[in-house]
């Protein structure tokens, strides 16, 4: 996994629209990378879900939450119309997991993406990383706000 | 805008919903949750002193607001009306509309416009949500989960009640 104080590796991925998007769109602002497993999978819907009921509060803290999986920008787009959320979802499709790979989220023997959060500051510098211990275990919506808390000083 | 970082589940109150007799487990349900609909009929069963708490999960319920909204309404004219509508939504899952939630209210002899005005109030909206962000900063990922001696459980939530009822 990525370390904190690293410079967030720059990327360009489509996203649900299938449209062009770079990590360094976002500077200026706090992003949370939300890398997790498959879009439609049981565990991925509950964590989306959560993260979408506190999606208020992340806006007023001034944070950016993207999703990241290996799937395609179509099923994205499906996944999203479905759960009924309103994040922006990134396609790490091809080359498969290129992107998590640079960020240490990537299980080359599951073939997808780990479930890890990546907070990127406003000058693009990583200041919080954490990996769920297993792909099932999902990291509750606290510790982001208990990260944004603990980097705002 | 509120706080959600971490913090311990809060304790019984004096507005929570309280049942029964024995070991003591506060409960977090989503009422438009099959999970928690199959996970109900079980735990129902069990001598606990149990306390339930809102955890709405609107993107993916999207009817889990007004069901909850409608409990909570519920229990400000009788305080175990907030059981009998949450064990009624439970049996007949495929009901939860507006509808259903009027012919509910009548068979459990609420006065309706109360019950219609109390469910679409600020302080019934403000009081479920108090209740999720309570669970939001003590984790919870998923519904059904519950808390025993400050503890979370997430999975498996009908087999670890039985067993704190099982040890009193």
């Amino acid at each position: 996994m990525i370390e904190p104080g690293t410079t967030a590796p720059e990327f360009t991925l489509s996203d649900h629209r299938g449209k062009d998007l770079s990590i360094s769109d976002y500077r200026g602002g706090k992003v949370v990378l939300c890398f997790y497993p498959k879009d439609f999978s049981p565990v991925c819907s509950d964590q989306l879900s959560i993260y979408q009921e506190v999606k208020p509060e992340l806006d007023a803290a001034g944070v950016t939450l993207l999703g990241i999986s290996i799937d395609h920008s179509w099923a994205h787009r499906a996944f999203r119309e479905s759960l009924g959320i309103e994040f922006t979802l990134l396609a790490d499709f091809h080359p498969r997991g290129e992107v998590a790979s640079a960020y240490g989220a990537y299980l080359p023997d599951w073939g997808t993406t780990n479930r890890s959060l990546v907070l990127i500051d406003e000058g693009g510098v990583v200041r919080w990383v954490h990996e769920a211990p297993t792909p099932v275990e999902i990291p509750g919506a606290n510790l982001i706000f208990d990260a944004l808390s603990a980097t705002s000083a | 805008m509120s706080d959600l970082t971490s913090a311990s589940v809060p304790p019984f109150g004096p507005d929570d919903h309280v049942t029964g007799e024995g070991a003591e487990a506060i409960l977090y349900l989503d009422l438009a949750c099959p999970h928690c609909a199959a996970a109900w009929q079980r735990i129902r069963a069990l001598r606990l002193r149990l306390c339930v708490r809102h955890f709405p999960v609107a993107s993916k319920h999207p009817r889990a607001p007004a069901l909850h909204a409608a409990a909570e309404a519920a229990s400000r004219q009788r305080p175990e009306a907030f059981f009998e509508l949450c064990d009624s939504i439970y049996a007949d899952h495929g009901h939860q509309d507006d509808p259903h939630l009027w012919e509910r209210a009548h068979r459990l002899k609420l006065d309706l416009d109360r019950f219609e005005g109390d469910r679409r109030s600020d302080a019934v909206v403000a009081r479920v949500r108090r209740d999720f962000e309570d669970g939001i900063r003590a984790g919870i990922t998923g519904t059904p989960a519950a808390f025993v001696n400050g503890g979370l459980i997430s999975t498996g939530v009908p087999e670890a009640l039985a067993a704190t009822s099982a040890e009193e």
